[in-house]
């Protein structure tokens, strides 16, 4: 289940002209890498695009590969590739259990095989009782903590952290980000994190991209 | 924010709520105390099962009864679900703007100009004829008040579609649906599922109220169901109307119990509701805890083109049919062309002064109490206004008749006053839901500063809370204002034949009166609102060129 | 006491209208209000009141209001509801239009202001006298509680373009009926002009026409109306829509006509073609059917309610409605067509000379061609013979 995320030239573009300079990258299994730039340069825009997310009236272009193929062209629900949004995005109609549920790969089959899934996975984060709570109920970290889970359940092939930890307090923050890497890393997915904290490119140890205006090469 | 102001915001908040809902609980009252055979002035007192069991002997009861269970929940059913098809593609797009005319527009002039559309002798047929169908005379079939009532349905979801969208929309406005779909996409949701598993479903709570309304109104609604509805035994609204309507005391006891008959319908009716809700999202929730990613595919924009095209071609044979002079079926076009019908001789333009009248006066009125009450009424309000709702699910026929009657013992005249408060209790929640929400996200840092610089709480509303709110209060006044325009039933009991707006008109006309003053009606009935939305819309932007941040976006 | 009340109140009526009560009677009417509550289902009709409306302003200073009904049975059960509420004064009825059922149920239940026509100036115009068809309604004496302003006659029409050979009478028309399945209906009976159609069928094929003078009863009810209901079973399955769905009035009828759904269509005005084809509503070669053995024929009424608020402006607008050029400009077929309720022996030369100059239209029929008046049943046969039609096809 594991892969290697290789972004060849890939830009964003905003009507035809590109945001920054053209990236190029290869993360290895359970490896995070981090971008870092400016405010506004198109950080969470580069995520988008590779997730397939990207809206008009923004564009992308270069390639996405998984294990050396290329999944450019593939819609969003068939890449797997797994986002970590900064407000963890749980739906507030299922309950957490119902999140997580929802995140695991339908070929789990049957009901007591499901929901056993679901108990591990809430273990796994420190929350065993937690599978019948509203999400709105949980605290910052706690509902981070049911994201990232609901993303590993899916058995992404690769994962994106859009600014996850912003929004922590810095003690939950360094325990969040420690918990989410320890994961990455025990199941060997490659991760591209976007951040403005220093502090998160050095947890997560891997390579780091600086986007830079499309005049300089982005490093 | 001591005991005192606690008292005074209690007493302002049950004053205005009296105030609009009087006339309903009156109505109701009266008419209960009727259909338990008690009405002094003719010398009866209840308690007394009379009229309950002379209404299970009227021929056609049971009959009638299933036909509005029917027709009022498949046109709920089919409005919300075509409601849910075609949110996911309007969202985000210009073309939810189009939707304006068909929420604007009485269900009655919607329902005129789709009956003008689909009749045997309608523009559609005339189309198709005789090119197509060989038609030359038109064809013996029942399109309209077919025994089934399908075409009634059909002109409810016409109107009501579009409404539910539109509420659709403004929930899904305040959601992160583009994350929210990303979110259910990266877990490997196609875009179809992700609407219907994620997205959707996150909206729900903002859409159940007016899902009740709308589920109500199609059980209750008397104006659609006289143009388009079964005739023999028509609905029972319109069963209802014509025992009150009938000039014979002995039908009216037994009409009162069948609007008590009616008021327990809608109630049984939202019961139902309440339970296909159950089952509806236990659904879903298994689906989601299934991990179903369910076929791949995207929301199409089919649902919306069902209701955009036949509400476009009503709008058109309306239109023509205001200004054709001579038009022998089956051409296409009329023969000749005449605007008689638009000229003073059917009192066209007097009713469209008074529709516009009582609008305008009763949305001055919704609008003041309605500031008012979310002045004074702080966190109490928010309990209190779902009951300012009540206007919207009690069928008209279990209180109209019943208020006419209790004004007429109170020795006030019909006319109207008694529409404009009638009017009143239909649009004060309209006007409130609309504004409720900006007023508390309005920013209190405004208030602030104001009071800081010496600004009383009377200049602070007047001179920074309301001209930074106008694009709502625009809206609600837009919404209000249709809301008063489309009132049938209220107004015709409560005038008493002496106040005819463009609805009522279009109503009589439309099954028995010419079919071009009809028309002309009908078409200018439904204009009016949306040149007031379309009106209310560009005021902001007009007062407030040189003001980006209140401009908003039309 | 009560008994010399009673006796004066009779001696007023009794006496001629005199000029200084007329006086009096404009002089109060002046700035009233009259809310006339009046079927609004022809345009032209509709156009000529606001006519009268602008007229009467002018000349009296009266503002009339015509509360457009479709059913004149709404404005009696205002009246009805305010009678029930003790409101016998300060009515929101000033003046209905009326004849039949519903001027029978006023009337006996004493909701009527009466004896005001004998008061209206131009009521010397009127053939009042016992018997005369302008103080007769339904076979009820109208005794001054209603005034009549124009006449009513039922008629049957068609396109000859489609059927060259119209049926002449009711009989015949359901062997039309059975030889062109689907081509013929007539309003629902809730309707009057529906109920009428059931009336000029009883007329035509009761055993015996005297009996229908009298209110029904069960015996009387039973014999008289068995041959309709025969011939009505017979003509039913042969109507438009099987017999199941019914037009709402005669103005859609009209329409259905126009359309082509049908091939007849009918009213109770004989200038209804005639108006339907100048408004474009039927086209030019449309004819009224000629029915030798007479159709049905009454009088068109307006009444004051006991409790009218603007009693004085109610009798000017009658008065008014009796005002021989006002009848002329009603006759007039480009205006309304309505056949004029006045007696032309009572008027003087220049007067019927007016009525004599009226333009005719090919769609309209002289009086002599519609053959005779049949005169109208008891108003207790129409009331049921509609709950009797309900019931059998509600069934």
């Amino acid at each position: 289940m594991t892969a290697t995320l290789d972004l060849r030239d890939v830009v964003v573009l905003a009507d035809g002209r590109p945001l920054f300079a053209p990236v190029s990258l290869t993360v290895a299994p359970g490896a995070v890498a981090t971008v870092l730039g400016p405010s506004g340069i198109g950080k969470s825009s580069l995520l988008a695009w590779i997730g397939g997310h990207l809206a008009p009236p923004l564009a992308g272009a270069g390639h996405v590969l998984l294990d050396g193929r290329d999944v450019t062209a593939l819609p969003a629900e068939a890449r797997r590739i797994g986002v970590l949004f900064q407000d963890a995005a749980l739906f507030p109609h299922l309950s957490v259990g119902g999140n997580l549920a929802f995140g695991l790969a339908a070929d789990v089959r049957g009901r007591t095989a499901r929901r056993a899934a679901v108990a591990a996975a809430l273990e796994r984060i420190g929350l065993p009782d937690a599978a019948d709570r509203d999400p709105a109920t949980l605290s910052g970290g706690e509902r981070l903590r049911v994201a990232l889970m609901r993303t590993l359940l899916s058995a992404p092939r690769a994962v994106l952290l859009d600014e996850p930890f912003a929004a922590l307090d810095p003690a939950t923050r360094d325990r969040i980000r420690a918990m989410t890497l320890r994961h990455l890393r025990e199941d060997k997915i490659p991760a591209l994190m976007v951040t403005h904290d220093a502090g998160d490119a050095a947890a997560a140890g891997g390579a780091v991209v600086r986007l830079a205006p499309p005049d300089q090469p982005s490093a | 924010m001591g005991a005192a102001r606690r008292a005074l915001s209690a007493a302002a908040l049950t004053a205005v709520a009296a105030l609009v809902l009087a006339p309903v609980l009156a109505g109701l009252a009266v008419t209960l105390a009727m259909s338990a055979g008690h009405l002094p002035a003719l010398g009866l007192s209840g308690p007394d099962a009379g009229p309950w069991l002379r209404l299970g002997a009227q021929p056609g009861l049971a009959q009638a009864v299933a036909l509005t269970l029917w027709t009022g929940g498949a046109a709920a059913a089919l409005s919300l679900a075509l409601a849910f098809a075609a949110a996911p593609a309007l969202h985000g797009s210009r073309a939810a703007r189009l939707l304006a005319p068909l929420i604007g527009a009485p269900h009655a002039a919607l329902a005129v100009g789709f009956a003008f559309l689909v009749a045997p002798w309608g523009w559609l047929a005339r189309l198709f004829s005789p090119w197509a169908t060989g038609w030359d005379v038109p064809p013996d079939w029942p399109t309209v008040n077919d025994p089934l009532g399908l075409a009634l349905i059909a002109g409810l979801v016409l109107k009501e579609a579009p409404f539910l969208t539109f509420v659709l929309l403004a929930a899904l406005a305040q959601r992160p649906v583009a994350r929210d779909l990303a979110a259910a996409r990266a877990l490997g949701y196609g875009p179809r599922a992700a609407w219907r598993l994620a997205v959707l479903p996150a909206c729900w709570p903002a859409v159940r109220l007016p899902v009740m309304i709308v589920l109500a109104y199609a059980l209750s609604a008397v104006d659609p169901a006289l143009i388009l509805g079964p005739t023999l035994p028509p609905t029972l609204p319109v069963l209802t109307l014509r025992w009150f309507a009938a000039g014979e005391t002995a039908m009216v006891l037994p009409g009162a119990a069948a609007a008590v008959a009616q008021a327990l319908l809608v109630a049984a009716a939202i019961l139902g509701f309440l339970g296909a809700e159950r089952l509806w999202r236990a659904r879903l929730a298994a689906q989601a805890a299934r991990g179903d990613r369910g076929r791949p595919g995207r929301p199409g924009r089919g649902a919306a083109l069902v209701v955009a095209l036949p509400a476009a071609g009503a709008f058109a044979a309306l239109a023509l049919w205001s200004v054709a002079g001579r038009w022998p079926f089956p051409a296409a076009l009329p023969a000749t062309w005449s605007a008689e019908a638009w000229g003073g001789g059917q009192g066209l333009w007097r009713a469209a002064a008074a529709t516009a009248g009582i609008g305008a006066l009763s949305v001055a009125l919704a609008l003041a109490l309605a500031i008012l009450w979310l002045q004074l009424a702080g966190p109490l309000a928010r309990a209190a206004e779902a009951a300012m709702a009540l206007p919207l699910i009690v069928p008209p026929t279990a209180f109209a008749f019943g208020l006419a009657v209790a004004l007429l013992r109170i020795g006030l005249d019909p006319g109207w006053p008694a529409v404009v408060a009638g009017h009143l209790a239909f649009v004060f929640p309209y006007v409130l839901i609309v504004l409720a929400g900006p007023w508390r996200a309005f920013d209190p840092a405004l208030l602030r500063a104001a009071a800081a610089v010496g600004a009383g709480p009377v200049r602070r509303l007047a001179a920074v809370r309301l001209p930074v709110m106008l694009r709502p209060l625009c809206t609600a006044a837009a919404v209000g204002f249709a809301v008063s325009a489309s009132q049938y039933l209220p107004t015709l009991t409560l005038g008493g034949g002496r106040v005819r707006t463009l609805t009522t008109e279009a109503v009589a006309l439309a099954s028995g009166g010419d079919r071009r003053v009809a028309a002309a009606f009908g078409l200018l009935a439904a204009a009016l609102p949306v040149a007031v939305y379309l009106t209310a819309q560009a005021l902001p932007g007009a007062v407030w060129r040189n003001r980006r941040a209140l401009r908003g976006s039309p | 006491m009560r008994a010399v009340f009673a006796l004066a109140a009779l001696l007023a009526l009794a006496a001629p209208a005199t000029a200084g009560d007329w006086e009096d009677t404009l002089a109060a009417a002046r700035g009233q209000t009259v809310w006339w509550h009046a079927w609004g289902g022809d345009p032209r009709t509709n156009a000529f009141i606001a006519e009268v409306a602008a007229e009467v302003q002018a000349a009296y200073g009266v503002q009339l209001e015509h509360v457009r009904l479709s059913d004149t049975a709404e404005a009696v059960n205002r009246v009805l509801a305010e009678r029930a509420a003790g409101r016998d004064a300060g009515g929101a009825v000033d003046l209905i239009w009326i004849n039949g059922p519903n001027f029978a149920a006023m009337k006996a239940a004493g909701l009527l202001h009466c004896g005001f026509v004998a008061q209206l100036p131009n009521a010397r115009f009127v053939d009042l006298g016992p018997g005369a068809a302008a103080a007769t309604d339904f076979t009820l004496p109208t005794e001054g509680c209603e005034s009549p302003w124009r006449l009513a006659r039922f008629v049957l029409f068609h396109d000859p373009a489609r059927v060259a050979d119209p049926p002449s009478s009711m009989a015949a028309l359901a062997d039309w009926a059975a030889a062109n399945p689907g081509r013929l209906t007539h309003p629902d009976a809730a309707n009057f002009m529906g109920a009428t159609f059931l009336k000029q069928a009883l007329v035509e094929l009761a055993p015996d026409r005297d009996v229908l003078a009298l209110p029904p009863t069960d015996a009387a009810w039973a014999v008289a109306t068995a041959p309709l209901w025969d011939w009505y079973d017979r003509l039913r399955p042969n109507l438009w829509r099987a017999g199941r769905q019914f037009p709402e009035n005669e103005t859609a009828l009209i329409q259905m006509l126009g359309d082509g759904a049908v091939d007849f269509a009918m009213a109770f005005d004989p200038a209804a073609a005639a108006n339907a084809v100048i408004r474009g509503v039927l086209p030019d070669t449309v004819r009224t059917v000629a029915f030798p053995g007479g159709t049905l024929g009454n009088v068109s009424f307006v009444a004051i309610p006991y409790n009218a608020s603007a009693r004085a402006g109610a009798m000017v607008v009658a008065n008014h409605l009796l005002d021989p050029a006002v009848q002329a400009r009603a006759q007039d077929i480009r205006v309304l067509g309505a056949y004029s309720v006045l007696d032309p022996a009572r008027l003087d030369a220049p007067a019927r000379a007016a009525f004599d100059a009226l333009p005719g239209h090919p769609a309209l029929p002289t009086l002599d061609a519609l053959g005779p008046t049949l005169p109208e049943p008891h108003p207790g046969w129409m009331t049921r013979l509609a709950e009797e039609w309900a019931r059998r096809v509600a069934r």
